[in-house]
């Protein structure tokens, strides 16, 4: 019975942060429309806020609070509205989401650069005395700490329930995210309204910020995800709509997991790997049995005609004269590229050149999934993990060859990937995007870490192949021979499943997609098979990260989980996302982008400008925190270029180009003309 | 008279309580126009959804082409030869008429192979591309086949939609209000289209329609819908002479 008690208690103090973000995030996506899945970063900007004035500047404790939760989260709510959040209104829901996804990468960067996250150790919590221990009854014990995250998520969730229910603004801030403009018509100022509730979900945000690094004594980022993942799981099951049932489902949540900690045989595998997995758990059985999520509340701005079209691909304003020109212009790029890195330049440039090209195919995978299906896959650093370990222990443990190796792994992530998509099917755009991070974060915790999977967080053995009489074994040291073999390798492999992706855009498959896109309604009104041409299109896509994970695993020799993590699946979406998500040429843009922004540009390109501009300057290294920074902050244009920020200037200079050929073509048709009359 | 190629028999939809349709039974012969008329709220979108699977009716069968349709998913309806077209525009954003039209012709030869796709093969064939240059020249949107649907005027993605709908060569045609927010010249221009459609492809339409006059022109029969119950059904004439019509429908000086 103690235990029992004890459990329910230490339980309802860690399910009150969930509750409180799990409010939080029904609350802002009940008055913006937007799934915020930065919402645990700006909860981050609160509680390091927090940290730094009360823990370390020495603050009292109202004043910090004041400062940390009623002024700075409110404040930066009300910039994100003001900034982006407020022109994305009549976006579609994936574009939002895409969006927040950007800002969860960025934000946590941003502190990093004022805030010392290290050390950030025996947090003081909100009320003085936290530690004070009551005892209501023998046997159990609760601290102020706890009491106070519990009291503090039954307020807001209880003030929140009444805003809704029985205000005017709770209804003007409903009216708002179903139509600005319609609300607008009605004499409301919807962009003053769409700030209140910006700030107050944003409040709501901050409060959970400082509340929850009192259960684990200390300010960390990763803590904030996983509350996140724990909250996202409780909102869901609130169908993101009803305040009182996320409230419910975060102190379930949070009561659940004490139970199973202590309950659950300790010793077994599978219990001690349930056990951290048990929110992402709960997140994919929730997304896949309840049934009301089966078809998205979609916000169909009745004035959505007054938006002007979306833009064009820079392949349709094209004329033939202008795509053999660049076409020509890209031959000469990747020969000189190719001939410097077989002939000029050192071994660093060539690993770099082959990693770029392996990542490429990685990135395709994104493009298929995104750019194609138009749907958001958080879980492709999984399938390209599954390609990486499955062709590792087939080929080590079986002596199989290891390109076929790769290939059976491939298949095997390619049935999973399709698997996925079936059950996940009626859950559209956000719900299936949540459903493949909660697949891919189970995958991190439970399944890497059997041995006949990932093998833990220890370094795999895998093999280089050999194919015939090639083999691609890597250099010895010192030796004369480069891993040129290999180069060539992964280039034949990235050229053929280009050709496939751009085979399939212009076939069938990609056509299908295409109009699924624009009205699944009409597509099936014309024979149009939704569910075949999804699934196909996740099974595709999986087995290209598996290609490419597989053939990464190879090259490198030994990896480890961690070169697959699920985080890394989300920095891919957006780096691709921003850089060019619809071509393959973007897939090697994004590539190029990753493998080179940390290792080159930040480190050496940008000093080296930076104290060639300025003489006096002499800085060695830019924080690879920026990397974060600048590519979560790209992905925050997606919902205004879809195509990406790169396709975009390069749809705007080709526009350029081709006035200028057209002027020169109609100079020249006079001239003729002037010449026969 | 012939076996009729949609049969729809004693069809009920209950929304929570609402009776949108009772007991409805209509018909529709190969080749031939049939108007659906009522007031708005009468049922006849929802009929046209549970023609089409997007709605279940609760009793009821509907049967095509000597096929029963009831557990048929849409899209394969779809290829057994209905087409539609929609009251609120369901146009594929981003795409243009042209490839409105490859699509949907695609789409009505079946399923796409993967694997052809993969090897190349994917691409419009020959008759592909011909048939949809032919939907574009019937219904005169050649000018407009390359240009974004978002640069297309209502009355030009109306039309669309309607090609779209042929690129599937339907056996039978609903057609949901096609005439809505269109003005009198592009009204008659449609209807122009429409009698052309039946005459050339011999195509069945199911017109659910406003516009009196344009219903009268075009159709031979017509059934009409008063909150979810068939009031009357028969030759045009006849039906707009009826005083219940007149009544429920058409008001008093028709």
């Amino acid at each position: 019975m103690e235990k029992f008690l004890s459990a329910l208690i230490e339980g309802m103090s860690f399910g009150g942060v969930y509750a409180l973000v799990a409010v939080g995030l029904v609350l802002a996506y009940k008055t913006s429309g937007v799934f915020n899945i930065a919402f645990g970063a700006q909860a981050f900007v609160s509680g390091a806020i927090y940290y730094q004035l009360h823990n370390r500047s020495e603050w009292p404790i109202i004043p910090a609070f004041l400062l940390a939760v009623v002024v700075a989260a409110p404040l930066v709510g009300a910039a994100l509205d003001r900034m982006l959040f407020r022109h994305l209104r009549t976006a579609p829901p994936l574009s939002r989401l895409v969006v927040a996804l950007g800002l969860l990468v960025a934000i946590p960067e941003v502190v990093g650069l004022f805030f010392k996250v290290t050390q950030a150790t025996q947090y003081k919590g909100i009320v003085p005395g936290g530690e004070i221990v009551y005892r209501p009854l023998s046997g159990v014990a609760i601290t102020r700490d706890d009491l106070s995250i519990i009291l503090s998520a039954a307020l807001v969730a209880i003030g929140l329930t009444i805003l809704f229910r029985y205000t005017s603004l709770g209804l003007r801030m409903r009216a708002v995210v179903e139509s600005p403009r319609l609300t607008e018509l009605n004499g409301i100022r919807s962009d003053i309204v769409g700030t209140t509730a910006w700030m107050l979900s944003s409040f709501v945000a901050g409060l959970a910020g400082v509340l929850l690094p009192t259960v684990f004594q200390q300010v960390s980022v990763i803590n904030y995800t996983t509350l996140l993942t724990a909250a996202i799981a409780a909102a869901v099951l609130a169908s993101l709509t009803s305040i009182p049932i996320a409230f419910a489902g975060g102190i379930g949540l949070g009561i659940l997991q004490q139970f199973v900690s202590r309950y659950l045989p300790t010793g077994n595998v599978f219990a001690s790997n349930v056990k951290p997995s048990l929110p992402f758990i709960v997140l994919f059985v929730v997304l896949l049995f309840k049934r009301s999520l089966s078809y998205e509340q979609g916000l169909k701005d009745p004035l959505a005609g007054v938006d002007p079209p979306p833009p064009v691909p820079a392949s349709a304003v094209r004329s033939r004269e202008l795509t053999i020109g660049t076409r020509i212009f890209g031959f000469v790029v990747g020969t000189w590229w190719f001939y410097s890195v077989l002939f000029l330049w050192n071994d660093i440039w060539l690993d770099r050149t082959i990693r770029i090209l392996i990542y490429a195919i990685i990135f395709c995978s994104i493009v298929v999934i995104t750019g194609m299906a138009g749907q958001i896959s958080f879980a492709q650093a999984t399938f390209a993990g599954m390609g990486a370990f499955f062709s590792a222990q087939i080929a080590t443990k079986q002596g199989v060859s290891v390109i076929a190796a790769i290939f059976i792994a491939s298949a095997v992530a390619a049935v999973v990937g399709a698997l996925i998509g079936l059950i996940a099917l009626r859950r559209r755009g956000i719900f299936l995007a949540l459903a493949t991070y909660a697949f891919a974060l189970f995958f991190d915790n439970t399944m890497v870490r059997y041995d006949w999977v990932g093998g833990g967080i220890f370094a795999i053995e895998s093999q280089r192949p050999v194919v015939g009489p090639v083999d691609f074994a890597r250099p010895v040291p010192g030796s004369t021979t480069r891993d040129t073999a290999f180069l060539v390798l992964v280039l034949v492999v990235l050229t053929l499943v280009g050709i496939a992706i751009i085979w399939m855009r212009n076939g069938t498959t990609g056509r299908f997609l295409d109009a699924l896109r624009g009205s699944e309604t009409a597509a099936a009104s014309i024979g149009i098979n939704a569910t075949k041409a999804r699934i196909i299109a996740f099974a595709v896509s999986a087995f290209i990260a598996g290609l490419g994970g597989g053939l990464l695993a190879s090259y490198k020799i030994q990896f480890s989980s961690l070169d697959y993590k699920a985080e890394l699946g989300l920095f891919w979406v957006v780096i691709v996302v921003t850089l060019g998500p619809r071509t393959v040429e973007g897939a090697i843009q994004a590539a190029a982008g990753f493998v080179l922004f940390q290792e080159w540009v930040l480190p050496t390109a940008i000093p080296w400008l930076y104290n060639h501009a300025l003489p006096f300057a002499d800085i060695t290294a830019i924080s690879i925190g920026w990397q974060q920074i600048f590519f979560g902050l790209g992905a925050v244009t997606y919902a205004k270029h879809p195509e990406g920020i790169l396709e975009s200037n390069k749809t705007a200079s080709l526009t350029r180009v081709q006035g200028l050929i057209d002027r020169f073509k109609s100079r020249r048709d006079s001239e003729i003309e002037t010449a026969s009359v | 008279m012939r076996d009729p190629l949609l049969k729809v028999t004693s069809i009920t939809k209950t929304f929570s309580g609402i009776t949108a349709l009772d007991d409805v039974t209509l018909d529709v012969s190969p080749g031939e126009v049939v108007g659906l008329v009522g007031p708005n709220g009468a049922g006849k979108t929802t009929l046209f959804n549970c023609l089409l699977g997007q709605l279940k009716p609760d009793r009821g069968t509907v049967m095509f082409a000597g096929h029963d349709l009831t557990r048929v998913a849409p899209h394969l309806r779809a290829r057994l030869g209905i087409g539609r077209t929609f009251q609120r525009m369901e146009l594929f954003s981003g795409m243009t008429p042209w490839e409105h039209f490859l699509v949907a012709g695609r789409a009505r030869r079946g399923d796409g192979r993967l694997w052809k796709d993969l090897l190349g093969m994917g691409r419009p064939s020959k008759e592909e591309r011909a048939s949809a240059s032919d939907v574009l020249e019937l219904l005169g949107l050649t000018a407009d086949a390359r240009r974004p649907i978002e640069a297309l005027s209502l009355g030009r993605g109306r039309l669309v939609e309607l090609g779209r709908a042929l690129m599937i060569e339907p056996k039978l045609l609903l057609l949901d209000e096609p005439s809505s927010g269109l003005d009198h010249a592009e009204t008659a221009e449609l209807a122009e289209v429409l009698r052309n459609v039946n005459v050339e492809r011999s195509t069945a339409i199911l017109l659910v329609e406003h516009d009196v006059p344009m219903v009268r022109s075009l159709v031979s029969r017509v059934f009409v819908l008063d909150f979810g119950t068939l009031i009357a059904s028969g030759t045009t004439e006849s039906v707009f002479a009826n005083n219940a019509v007149q009544r429920a429908y058409l008001g008093t000086n028709v």
